[in-house]
């Protein structure tokens, strides 16, 4: 800690130490000023003339639907991206951020949402590599490199073996190297895209105790975030960003939610409205005791038609693995599944397929879209047997299948022939979910079907998934987004290493609730339950 | 232990060791004139060649692209400098393998650019040069080969011999893998090759600068091509432009992949390039002594390449497609 103060003396000997002046300070100089800053790609204008102002020792949260340009405002920032027009000013003096090493030299680093690094590498590596100022063919001294890495790592608190490669590393370690890497090259602006999509309640706990530190050195932190409640609990002011423009900056506390998202989308928003249905009918998905070493234990539960179940617990307690035994993908050692009340085997996708079961797999880049094929392909994948004759695809068949999905979800395009990898985060999910809906299934697994994507679109997707449930189907939603869980689910399953802790019906269900039954029990107890 | 990639590369050494010692008992049971100290000289003698350009194709691979000319790169290199040989006699030595070093850089440094500023696949833009520089050589030779008594009686003795017994070619060789071994671990660059290969995306956000440092390293596989021209001249004492370094780069690749270079960059070490060149040359002497006939030494090679790739894919979890889709700049 002592060093890391001195540190921060040597650096900033005008910033006093307190926290209270450092906070949110509205006559304090600005360190980064930006003034009508636009940008455009290819002649689409992304971003408009913005002015925003960032303080010394502030947390400021940019928000923003996916494409509102606060990402491209971060990225011109941060020197990925040029502005077509406007300046920046730093501490006063107009400055040329040209490249992601200029913008590190003038003590900008940008912390990328899905942390960029050099997986065989070492962690101390990674620290240092690209660091300005380096000889090409200086010699790297490996003991100091090593011993200067420790030292930052240190600095966070954070146990991490510097001598590690990258790869063995957890997104959120990751990200506190990352963050070790910025205070490396002296960063006076941290911009954090993100950063807590993929980590845990915990995880994002030490994240905000060493934003909150690096605050109180008189850093300013950028936090882009989709997720209200945290840039609550840490923003001291925020800016909304919408198709391009900045629409308001405020400080934190004198905005609502409601208020927020209004700004987000334009308009009011029942966003988090209870969509659950009453019309339960006869059990759909039965499991009993699935167990699967090393990942799940005895786990059982029912799903019934017209019903939403939801799927809580903290990521890696087990949910996607369970979903994934269900649809065959890696099936269970032991246990039964019952569809409709039959026992069956499902040893392969197929088998899950064949007995109407679909699959929304979480990482939808990996295991759910053709990229570079077309929407329409995109859309008819998994029924190419209703629109081929002989073996043969008829397009005309495929079009009117893929328009109808299009249409039927709202799925904003340009073309059905464009290719997938074009469209927004949340229109590719819908296309995914529209190949599936195309199959009819009668059981839907929905894993996380809303992470990544706009608030605006959430909320159509909580309709669709509500409609799908009241022409019954029995779904199966994982979700680690409480808020959602809550919105959608008639019953709320939690999982927490491996096991299911609670099985919550829609009127006792609380975030509160979930997240009992979801920490580990270790850390239970101490909560004094 | 604390280091679990280190320690795979380690074991992945170890296995190439391994593989090493199983297979020379296994011939020697066979044929126990294989496990000789002469056998030893003759391994020693016949890998210079392959680990030259071993140690470039190395570099390339790490930065995740592929060099598929090094073959025609040697044969045009071998030529100009043996041309020169035949010409100007009075030349010194260093003279011509300085030119084949120079002219081997140039055009791994064509490679480099084109792969880098018009953002190419390199396996096809080194394929296309493989075939382009094959016939710029011949067109530079007018298809004449470079006899052996154009061929200077000191480079030929440097295969043969040096004052402390090993020949010059075999002492140069491992001079250039120690080289290789300072520049990849111990300099700026060195790491920045690793760091591109590992995570191409990441690289330039990160400061480091792909395009000359792609170039570099395409242009030093280029000139180590190029000397391993000069050490073809001097092993074999003609230079030939039909023949000469056809083929090569399969035997350069297989060499570096079984010493467990991943196709999907990031991952090689010196050690384990060092200890492929060295299976494979036991291999190639091994051949004649078991009775097994040329026309096998292909298959022979394939076979091993594709072994070594399972073993590369089955390590790391990365994909076969790495040197499919070599990635551009």
């Amino acid at each position: 800690m002592l060093t890391f103060t001195q540190q921060m003396a040597r650096n900033w000997g005008n910033v006093r130490g307190g926290n209270a002046d450092m906070t949110g300070m509205a006559g304090a100089p600005p360190l980064i000023s930006a003034r009508g800053i636009s940008k455009s790609f290819g002649g689409v204008e992304v971003l408009r003339n913005v002015d925003l102002d960032l303080t010394p020792g502030e947390v400021h949260a940019l928000l923003g639907e996916n494409g509102a340009g606060k990402s491209t405002f971060a990225k011109i920032l941060a020197g990925v991206h040029r502005p077509t027009r406007g300046t920046i000013s730093l501490s006063g003096k107009l400055v040329d951020i040209l490249s992601p090493i200029g913008a590190q030299r003038f003590g900008i680093t940008l912390i990328h949402q899905e942390p960029i690094s050099f997986p065989d590498l070492s962690v101390a590596e990674n620290l240092v590599i690209g660091r300005a100022g380096g000889k090409p063919l200086g010699r790297v001294r490996w003991a100091e490199l090593a011993q200067d890495a420790r030292r930052l790592m240190s600095l966070l608190d954070v146990p991490i073996d510097v001598t590690l490669p990258m790869r063995g590393l957890s997104i959120a370690d990751q990200q506190m190297v990352e963050i070790a890497r910025a205070l490396a090259s002296d960063s006076r602006l941290i911009i954090m895209d993100e950063p807590t999509a993929a980590l845990t309640p915990k995880e994002v706990e030490t994240l905000f105790g060493i934003v909150r530190r690096l605050r109180d050195e008189g850093r300013t932190i950028v936090f882009i975030s989709h997720r209200l409640e945290e840039v609550r609990a840490i923003c001291d002011r925020v800016t909304v960003f919408r198709d391009g423009e900045k629409i308001d900056t405020a400080a934190t506390e004198t905005l609502s939610d409601a208020d927020i998202i209004r700004r987000m989308i334009g308009r009011p928003l029942n966003d988090y409205l209870h969509r659950g249905t009453s019309h339960v009918g006869a059990v759909a998905l039965a499991v009993r005791n699935l167990s699967l070493p090393g990942r799940f234990e005895d786990i059982s539960f029912e799903v019934r038609k017209g019903e939403i179940v939801g799927l809580g617990g903290l990521v890696g307690a087990g949910r996607t693995d369970v979903a994934r035994a269900i649809f065959g993908v890696a099936p269970a050692a032991s246990g039964d599944i019952l569809v409709d009340g039959n026992r069956v085997v499902i040893s392969q996708p197929t088998d899950a397929i064949a007995l109407g079961i679909a699959f929304v797999p979480e990482d939808r880049a990996v295991a759910g879209i053709f990229r570079s094929l077309s929407v329409e392909s995109n859309i008819t994948a998994a029924v190419l047997g209703k629109i081929a004759r002989g073996g043969v695809v008829r397009r005309t068949a495929e079009r009117a299948l893929a328009r109808q999905s299009v249409e039927r979800l709202r799925i904003r395009l340009a073309s059905l022939r464009q290719p997938i990898g074009e469209l927004s985060g949340g229109n590719q999910q819908k296309a995914i979910l529209a190949r599936w809906l195309l199959a009819d299934p009668q059981i839907l697994i929905l894993d996380e079907p809303t992470r990544g994507i706009d608030i605006g679109v959430k909320a159509e997707f909580y309709d669709m998934i509500g409609d799908l449930a009241a022409d019954g189907r029995a779904i199966l939603l994982i979700s680690s987004e409480l808020p959602e869980l809550l919105a959608l689910s008639d019953r709320v399953l939690v999982m927490s290493e491996g096991r299911l802790t609670a099985d919550i019906p829609r009127a006792a269900a609380s975030q509160e609730a979930i997240m009992h039954a979801a920490v580990p029990r270790a850390s239970r107890a101490g909560l004094g339950a | 232990m604390m280091r679990p990639i280190r320690r795979i590369l380690q074991a992945r050494e170890a296995g190439i060791i391994v593989m090493l010692v199983i297979f020379s008992l296994a011939v020697g049971a066979i044929a126990p004139r294989f496990l000789t100290a002469e056998t030893l000289g003759i391994v020693l003698l016949a890998v210079p060649l392959i680990m030259v350009a071993a140690m470039g194709e190395m570099m390339v691979l790490v930065a995740r692209h592929v060099d598929l000319s090094i073959g025609s790169i040697l044969g045009f290199s071998a030529i100009a400098a043996g041309m020169i040989f035949r010409d100007h006699p009075e030349l010194p030595l260093v003279v011509g393998c300085g030119v084949a070093m120079l002219l081997g850089g140039a055009l791994g440094a064509f490679n480099g650019l084109i792969v880098t500023v018009f953002r190419l696949p390199s396996i096809i833009v080194t394929l296309g040069t493989l075939s382009l520089y094959r016939g710029l050589l011949f067109i530079l030779s007018g298809a004449r080969q470079i006899d052996p008594n154009d061929i200077p009686e000191p480079l030929i003795r440097m295969a043969q011999t040096s004052p402390i017994g090993i020949p010059w070619v075999v002492i140069i060789a491992f001079a250039v893998a120690l080289a290789t071994w300072l520049f990849l671990t111990h300099s700026q660059i060195g790491r920045q090759i690793y760091a591109i290969g590992s995570n191409p995306v990441a690289a330039p956000l990160r400061g480091i600068r792909v395009v000359p440092v792609t170039i570099l390293v395409f242009t030093l596989s280029g000139a180590l091509a190029g000397l391993a021209g000069i050490i073809y001249a001097a092993r074999f004492g003609y230079v030939n432009p039909g023949i000469t370094g056809v083929g090569f780069e399969f035997t350069v690749i297989a060499a570096v992949v079984i010493g467990g270079v991943s196709v999907n960059g990031g991952v090689g070490t010196v050690l384990g390039t060092v200890m492929g060149v060295l299976f494979l040359g036991a291999v190639q002497v091994a051949l004649p002594i078991l009775g097994v006939s040329g026309f096998w030494q292909n298959a022979i090679y394939g076979g091993i390449i594709l072994i070594a790739l399972i073993i590369d894919r089955t390590v790391r979890q990365g994909g076969l497609h790495g040197l499919l889709a070599r990635g551009g700049a």
